[in-house]
């Protein structure tokens, strides 16, 4: 009788496996075509000395990544990524804790401050990089226009490579501060409202309710908004490409853009691969860290 | 007693009014260059040089559209909506298939497989973008819009699985186990129980997916070459290098692109900006 039972058991766990199986198959194997095997692939090309044309690529072993532990341009690159990623942390997340607080304690009649903050998250980064070469061209762009109103002269933020990058980082807080924004006041949601009328009794105010209940309790909000700004600083590519395309100079220059112009542009794709694979465990280093530090301190409410 | 009350709503009325007049300047710098964009655009090429960016432009002008469709702005977006639908069915369909056994099935390696695809939603896309070049060119498949099919699928599989995987988590179990009762297979169990109930999952994936496909730039860039077999996002680009010293026609070009976005946004505000903010629960 039991060794019946066990049987039908195993029965069952084999039939639930097949199906398990080929449910995963689709994904599985397009991720293996898509994402691992090109990892790999990746890594393997960053040994050859590669036009990506030629047929027969020279295999050159470890030069390439030697290369770029020497590559100034690399490291440059990888500076401004990290202050694109630093700056973006603390520009676009409190300002999209502040407009999702002033949403929040408004209420109904704030919402369309949250419509119109939302509106440049319908643009595509492309659209943006390119909208904003013109509004900040030396003549004729905004800021050219309004300092010439008060009386100064054109202002080429764009060109001067003392001001590029933080042009190019102000450009990328006004694309995604609304997208904080959004994320805060979902965050909101989840603080209860018997949290908010609990402390009003309590005889808390809306600043104290605000730095000692609400806020703590966005916490986890904003923890991984904050991952999700460093991710996505550090593969920063669309805006900065079509905007300033790395310069003047390497000024803008990011990672990513690096590793496109040296692939695709000059064709050199033993070292573009390099590249690209040095900026693969840069990445994957950084995020491991950065949630190994966040997660290991867990604390529940 | 009295006394301290007024001074507390006074100070709350003040900073009210502060917090009033900083959020209206960020509806400002938010909306600013989104109107220089659509001013301009009806401007003439000369009336914006000689009137500066700031005036009116002096009458409706729609001749700049005008030749921006008559270009070859509609096969672009054809190219986009094909991409799109194709790109987002599949995709919708293979997560939905991969979420059910992560979410309701007890396997061995189920935790692994989870992890794993979960782990590629930090990948960068360069890392794959030669190997993927190369892939598309010995398939002959560059420069169709079809090469694109395949990495837009891949790229957004770990955000929907991940997304769907916790949604189908949250179905009851008893509702699967009447159905059991009932005589019903695991794989009839997905399409007429599991499948119907993930839908508001779906759709909000559909447009979070949806927008970032038709967004999407660098594979479309590196995997197509003429203009007939690009996308959207790319119109921009082959129109600058046309009209590059025309900047109103490109301020035309820009706003049609966006256009799409701004007419789902006025017909279905909450969902985009829920769909949109799907991304929210990674991490």
């Amino acid at each position: 009788m039991k060794k019946g039972e066990s049987l039908l058991a195993q029965k069952r766990q084999k039939d639930t496996n097949r199906v398990a199986a080929i449910f995963l198959a689709p994904v599985v194997i397009l991720l293996v075509i898509y994402i691992f095997y090109p990892i790999l692939e990746t890594f393997r090309v960053s040994g050859f000395d590669w036009n990506g044309i030629s047929s027969n690529p020279k295999f050159i072993g470890l030069d390439n990544w030697a290369k770029l532990f020497q590559d100034e341009k690399f490291w440059t690159a990888f500076l401004n990524n990290i202050k694109v990623m630093i700056l973006s942390i603390l520009i676009q997340i409190p300002l999209g804790i502040a407009m999702a607080t002033f949403v929040e304690f408004a209420g109904k009649k704030s919402t369309i401050f949250k419509i119109l903050w939302f509106i440049p998250m319908l643009m595509s980064s492309v659209a943006i990089g390119f909208l904003f070469t013109y509004a900040l061209a030396t003549n004729g762009g905004i800021i050219s226009s309004i300092s010439q109103l008060l009386g100064g002269g054109n202002v080429d933020l764009l060109g001067n490579p003392k001001t590029a990058l933080y042009a190019v980082i102000g450009v990328i807080a006004w694309q995604f501060t609304p997208f904080y924004m959004v994320y805060c006041v979902a965050g909101y949601t989840n603080v209860s409202e018997e949290v908010y009328e609990a402390s009003v009794i309590d005889g808390a105010n809306k600043r104290q309710y605000f730095w000692h209940i609400a806020l703590p309790l966005l916490k986890p909000t904003i923890k991984s908004a904050a991952i999700l700004s460093m991710v996505g600083s550090l593969k920063y590519f669309d805006l900065v490409y079509v905007m300033t395309g790395g310069g003047p100079g390497s000024s803008t220059e990011l990672m990513a853009t690096y590793m496109y112009k040296l692939s695709f542009a000059q064709f050199n794709m033993g070292y573009g691969s390099a590249v690209a694979g040095g900026m693969f465990i840069l990445i994957s280093l950084i995020s491991l860290v950065t949630m190994r530090i966040l997660n290991g301190k867990k604390e529940d409410y | 007693m009295e006394g301290t009350y007024r001074k507390n709503r006074m100070k709350s009325r003040i900073s009210w009014v502060i917090a009033t007049i900083l959020a209206v300047i960020a509806v400002i710098i938010s909306i600013a260059p989104f109107i220089f964009m659509v001013m301009n655009s009806f401007k003439g090429k000369f009336e914006m040089l000689t009137k500066g960016v700031f005036a009116l432009p002096e009458k409706l002008d729609f001749t700049n559209y005008k030749e921006v469709l008559e270009g070859n702005f509609f096969s672009y977006f054809l190219n986009s909506v094909i991409v799109l639908v194709v790109s987002l069915l599949i995709l919708l369909l293979i997560s939905a298939f991969a979420s059910y056994p992560l979410s309701r099935f007890k396997f061995k390696l189920n935790g692994f497989v989870y992890a794993v695809i979960v782990a590629c939603m930090s990948i960068p896309v360069h890392i794959t973008l030669i190997p993927i070049f190369k892939m598309s060119q010995t398939l002959h498949l560059y420069d169709s819009i079809w090469a694109l099919i395949g990495p837009y699928v891949a790229m957004n599989i770990p955000i929907s699985v991940f997304i769907l995987t916790s949604f189908m988590q949250q179905i009851p179990k008893e509702i699967e186990e009447a159905a059991t009762i009932d005589g019903c297979g695991k794989v009839r169990m997905f399409f007429s129980v599991i499948l119907p109930m993930a839908k508001p999952g779906l759709s909000t994936l559909a447009i979070y997916n949806g927008v970032n496909m038709w967004n999407e730039f660098i594979f479309g860039y590196t995997l197509t070459q003429s203009r007939g077999n690009r996308t959207l996002p790319l119109a921009v680009w082959e129109f600058q290098g046309q009209y590059s010293m025309n900047t109103p026609m490109i301020m035309s070009v820009l706003t049609l692109t966006v256009l799409p976005m701004i007419i789902l946004f006025i017909f279905a505000q909450d969902k985009l900006i829920k769909g949109m903010a799907a991304g929210a629960v990674k991490g």
